[in-house]
């Protein structure tokens, strides 16, 4: 029931962002993630943009499990 | 980055599963969440751990945790006259005492599934002469969508909307499983998407308490073998503290504004967890200035005590005392298609995950 996706937000109007995941897009509420900016990928759940992802922290992730002799 | 694919390429998960391997300690993890359990079924990842290793399904499935008397109230609501019954899809089928909120609509109650709480508030617009009740549950990730979509409310002055709060926090519940004893934990993967909204620094009481190592993970195949291996690390080294793989998404703090949201709506109170009992402190209750949205107080709601299965083991199997294949119900007369338990019912419930996937 904790299932939260990443999408990427395309339009931003007041509390409403526009996000797409493939080709379906839909409205989601981000009152909780004041000062998101389009382009931003952000975790949605029941409607709500619950966190903004970092992509710096992705990399940094990905790159340990590279770098583990 | 798409943030999906790159987490589950072959080279890393392989190369961690062989990392796990030659690190050669023994241990019993716990994953809490119940998106973590079918995350592990659906990626087969038991099998790439070494024997010596368990993972063990803790009590992270909202609506297997939703005590049955909160649901014969669901039920008795719905049969009320000028009612609407908002709720997740996932709660339709849960068996009460005697019903499901799914015979109900059978039956011609008006029920309605709902993708966001939002959604309800429209439905309230559109049926002003119908009261329109939402089934709040969830945990610390969903809890400030019903707060918000409730301040929403206000702000719009929709006077025919309510909810039915039977939401349940996180930390509590992993001290109260420690503090019961029954079980063996040398570690904790803690949910990723509850952290992303109450912060990694949240099982800090947990880990120093009980001395148990806490990684916060994302659903991704190398997020979740990469915490095993973290969690195994600690343990070989003793330590106990709070680690965070999913620093993607999870901050230490979490996040502010949706904390801020759920606090100025909800306080917390004791709930009654099904399986475990009461457990202080980890259930939500609405503030004073919100009463007016309380479902309870709205309706005068009283149940009779909730009866459930006598054989049905999902009490044991939410504490991680038992698997679903020690009940003689589970796969004979306990299926998807006719839950007698919660844990059958929930997609995410751990003899779901055992039916579809494994049946050992």
């Amino acid at each position: 029931m904790c299932l939260a996706l990443p999408e990427k937000i395309i339009k931003i109007k007041g509390d409403t962002a526009v996000v797409r995941t493939g080709t379906l897009e839909h409205d989601i509420n981000i009152s909780f993630l004041p000062g998101s900016k389009t382009g931003d990928y952000v975790l949605v759940h029941a409607g709500f943009a619950i966190q903004k992802i970092d992509e710096e922290e992705a990399k940094r992730t990905l790159k340990l499990v590279e770098e583990l002799q | 980055m798409k943030y999906i694919e790159e987490f589950g390429r072959k080279a890393d998960i392989l190369k961690l599963a062989d990392k796990i391997k030659k690190l050669n300690v023994k241990a019993s993890l716990m994953e809490v969440c119940g998106t973590h359990t079918m995350a592990i079924f659906r990626f087969g990842l038991k099998d790439l751990l070494p024997k010596g290793i368990e993972l063990i399904s803790g009590p992270g499935c909202p609506v297997c945790v939703t005590s049955q008397e909160d649901i014969d109230k669901m039920i008795a609501i719905s049969r009320k006259k000028s009612v609407i019954i908002t709720t997740f899809g996932d709660m339709m089928k849960v068996p009460g005492t005697s019903s499901s909120l799914s015979k109900e609509k059978a039956n011609g109650a008006d029920i309605r599934i709902v993708y966001s709480p939002l959604d309800s508030l429209d439905i309230a617009k559109g049926n002003p002469d119908m009261s329109v009740v939402f089934m709040g549950v969830g945990f610390e990730t969903t809890a400030p969508t019903i707060a918000g979509t409730i301040i929403k409310a206000k702000r719009d002055k929709i006077k025919n909307f309510y909810v039915l709060v039977s939401h349940k926090t996180i930390p509590p519940a992993m001290e109260a499983l420690l503090s019961l004893g029954e079980i063996r934990v040398d570690g904790f993967i803690c949910p990723g998407h509850v952290s992303a909204i109450i912060g990694s620094s949240a099982y800090e009481n947990v880990a120093r308490r009980f001395k148990v190592p806490c990684v916060v993970t994302g659903f991704e195949p190398v997020d979740i073998l990469e915490a095993i291996y973290m969690l195994l690390r600690q343990k070989q080294k003793k330590e106990y503290k709070v680690e965070n793989q999913y620093k993607r998404a999870v901050s230490k703090e979490g996040n502010i504004a949706a904390k801020n949201v759920l606090n100025e709506v909800f306080e917390p109170s004791d709930a009654v967890w099904r399986g475990i009992g009461t457990i202080p402190g980890s259930g939500l209750k609405l503030r004073g200035e919100y009463s007016r949205f309380d479902a309870e107080k709205k309706f005068a709601l009283k149940v009779r005590p909730a009866r459930s299965n006598r054989n049905c083991m999902c009490g044991k199997i939410l504490r991680g005392v038992s698997k679903p294949t020690d009940c003689r119900l589970f796969a004979k007369v306990c299926t998807p298609n006719k839950p007698l338990g919660p844990c059958m019912v929930s997609s995410e419930g751990t003899c779901a995950a055992y039916y579809k996937y494994r049946r050992n």
